[in-house]
């Protein structure tokens, strides 16, 4: 059976400088999010709003899309920095901004009324009623829980209207807490609290008892204290379904991983989404791409399909 | 900057005169007409679909018009947990079950998912749409949010400052609902998965199993972070009692105070329903003069079986808020019988057995109000009045001497063994 070319999902990678966006699209990311610490849950680095306008220049100058990311849980204290962070981002001609407190909802409409919001609210985001009502609210797109499963994705995909974004590569949050759970526990053991540095990037991880073999990556930030999965997500075999399923962004979790790693990643996605847009019919993966990502991959972190393949009970 | 103006003043300069609502829960309709007895104006229960605990003894819509029917002689109301985050196949249903709740005289919904809340206002407008604390609500513009989508109460996060709670309740004009007592997620609610991960069981539709409370090596360099004989890493959270800063939280306006534990024991909902009820009762009497009392307190700790702290009400928990000791101890008394007559002219009570219990043994009765006394079994006797030397069974009639006269619905409780 012969095919016409497929239009291809986007691909999307958060930044954590200007550039490493730019590198990062070079790669292959069509999309960048990006935003000031603070603002967004786990940004791989920081650029803050005095720079959105340089960031956003730049990103467009290399044909791809500009994300800020304002996507925390957000304390009262907090809430007076929202107008000028929406109004430097809708400035600066962001192409969306990412939000999962509704109050980012409320200064958007004041503050940014022209830009589209993205609705991420992390693992609460698993079901296209919900992502209609926030639809009716402004959001263009919904980001899916990671927890979904390929049927739940597709079912939610036929019944909604917004775009959807799944995530197909890295590591995902599985528990986050305001609480500064690790300097407790140093407390708790008599050890000096600065012991702990804080931030991804510095090793820790815990094991569970019954669980050796698994590390699951823990840190802290002044956002509180946030768990990670012991094994990253690959959907690099199942892109056709996925884009089938009519996913319309492919989203890649930079968190924890190096600039290289997250490069190549980039590359086999975008090798493998080029290949299949050229003739869905005829597509056949390449196992060099898949060999690429393993050459670099932790061997203490295992690639899996995530729950893409997974029924869950409760 | 409209969203942005000046905080109003927002320390307790007026005084509430309307007493907040002490709302707890009920695993079943046994422990809702506990909780209603004892006190409770409202309580919030589990119907058989859309909440979060599904191991709980939850209602048939047959079992909510009777607890209903039975709140109602108290003037209480009832709610139920709509609060779970729905997949696409649990969406279809939901408006029929909304409607089927509406028609069994439920007071309100406690929902987080907003296919819930948008589907809940179509349908059933009489169906009052209490936010759940599951949305992690902890500013007040998402508050001001919620009650421009036309809600009327919103449970605030359990992040939520006793400072914060006073500068929402002075800038937006809802109902603010208030863990005050029980149980907490360590991590923001909703925000967890740990038990997808570990038992593919969904948390947030019920099915959490508990995996912050398990014990985690941390390490650091690639070595455990504890030297051999160390507590190990948790997550896990001691549980919340605010029994000691209640006129603080009246003043800042908090309408709703809720108990946490649809899955904890009748005795303990009756004790703790108990011991707020009256502190609550008791300030209003006479604000200037309230004094906390020490049976208060007691009354609450005979029925924890893990320490207690403010959680987030003064700062974010220490050291000092986590249980790192390996054990949890069970409490410190457990449920023996309750009293289901009383014949007022012999002294002899009628019970129900709950756990055994013998000839010599020290109980306490308490009923509510904070009646409570101790005294040590006489003889027992069967419904035939036939000697027992033990109350060895399960819901066995049993007769009681009482040293003090006691009505039904009074607890006769023991010592943990």
């Amino acid at each position: 059976m012969s095919s016409s070319p497929a239009k291809l999902p986007e691909l999307l990678i958060a930044a954590g400088s200007i550039d490493q966006a730019e590198r990062y699209i070079r790669a292959g990311a069509c999309a960048v999010l990006i935003g000031e610490a603070g603002f967004g849950m786990r940004q791989p680095g920081s650029i803050p709003a005095a720079r959105f306008h340089e960031a956003v220049s730049r990103i467009h100058a290399l044909g791809a899309k500009a994300y800020i990311n304002v996507n925390k849980l957000f304390r009262n204290g907090e809430l007076p920095g929202l107008p000028a962070y929406l109004r430097a981002a809708a400035e600066a001609g962001a192409d969306a901004l990412v939000f999962g407190d509704p109050a980012v909802v409320l200064n958007a409409r004041e503050y940014a009324p022209n830009v589209p919001l993205q609705w991420n609210a992390e693992m609460v985001a698993t079901n296209s009623a919900a992502a209609a009502y926030w639809g009716k609210r402004g959001a263009v797109r919904a980001v899916l829980a990671r927890e979904l499963n390929e049927v739940e994705i597709a079912d939610f995909k036929r019944n909604t209207t917004l775009e959807i974004q799944v995530q197909v590569h890295g590591t995902t949050n599985i528990y986050y807490s305001h609480r500064n759970l690790l300097q407790s526990y140093m407390e708790h053991l008599g050890r000096e609290a600065s012991l702990i540095d804080r931030g991804p990037d510095e090793g820790l991880y815990l094991v569970e008892a019954e669980r050796p073999g698994e590390r699951f990556p823990v840190y802290e930030d002044d956002t509180g204290t946030h768990v990670m999965s012991p094994d990253d997500i690959c959907l690099l075999e199942a892109l056709p379904e996925l884009i089938a399923a009519g996913v319309d962004s492919f989203y890649i979790e930079a968190l924890l991983k190096s600039e290289l790693y997250n490069e190549t990643v980039l590359r086999s996605y975008r090798a493998a989404m080029e290949r299949f847009a050229s003739d869905p019919g005829a597509y056949e993966a390449d196992p060099e791409w898949l060999d690429a990502i393993r050459e670099l991959q932790d061997p203490e972190r295992e690639l899996g399909f995530g729950f893409l393949y997974k029924e869950q009970v409760y | 900057m409209t969203l942005l103006q000046q905080s109003p003043g927002l320390r307790g300069q007026r005084q509430r005169l309307v007493k907040p609502e002490l709302l707890a829960p009920a695993g079943s309709l046994e422990k809702l007409k506990f909780a209603v007895h004892y006190g409770a104006d409202a309580v919030y229960i589990g119907g058989q679909k859309y909440g979060l605990r599904s191991n709980a003894d939850n209602f048939s819509i047959e079992q909510m018009r009777e607890g209903v029917e039975f709140a109602s002689r108290y003037g209480a109301k009832v709610f139920v947990a709509t609060n779970i985050f729905a997949h696409q196949e649990d969406l279809p249903g939901i408006a029929d079950y909304l409607r089927e709740l509406d028609s069994a005289g439920i007071a309100a919904i406690i929902t987080a998912d907003p296919a819930i809340v948008e589907t809940a206002q179509k349908v059933a407008p009489r169906l009052e749409v209490h936010l759940s604390t599951q949305q992690s609500t902890m500013n007040w513009q998402a508050v001001q949010f919620w009650k421009e989508e036309g809600l009327p109460r919103v449970v605030l996060a359990r992040e939520t400052t006793m400072d914060e709670i006073r500068e929402m309740k002075s800038r937006v004009d809802i109902e603010l609902e208030v863990f005050i007592h029980g149980a907490m997620c360590s991590s923001v609610s909703g925000r967890c998965v740990l038990s997808n991960h570990f038992t593919d069981r969904d948390s947030n539709r019920g099915g959490c199993c508990q995996s912050c409370r398990w014990k985690y090596d941390l390490h650091a360099d690639n070595r455990s972070v504890a030297d051999p004989g160390q507590n190990l890493f948790t997550m896990s959270s001691k549980d919340l009692c605010m029994i000691h800063h209640l006129p603080e939280l009246i003043q800042a306006g908090v309408d709703s105070f809720k108990i946490e534990g649809r899955m904890k024991s009748v005795h303990y909902v009756a004790s703790v329903v108990n011991a707020y009820r009256q502190a609550i009762d008791a300030y209003f009497e006479d604000p200037e003069g309230y004094l906390l009392r020490p049976e208060w307190v007691e009354e609450i700790g005979k029925a924890a079986n893990r320490p207690l702290n403010t959680g987030f009400f003064y700062g974010t928990p220490g050291a000092t808020e986590h249980i790192y000791e390996p054990e949890e101890k069970p409490a410190p008394y457990d449920f023996a019988a309750v009293v289901t007559d009383y014949d007022e002219s012999a002294g002899i009570a009628t019970v129900q057995q709950r756990s055994p219990f013998r000839p010599g043994m020290e109980v306490e009765f308490i009923g509510p109000g904070g009646r409570c006394f101790k005294q040590t079994l006489g003889d027992l006797t069967d419904a035939q009045g036939q000697p027992l030397s033990v109350a060895r069974h399960p819901l066995q009639t049993v007769k009681i001497h009482t040293v003090q006269p006691v009505s039904p619905l009074d607890l006769m409780r023991k010592r943990t063994d």
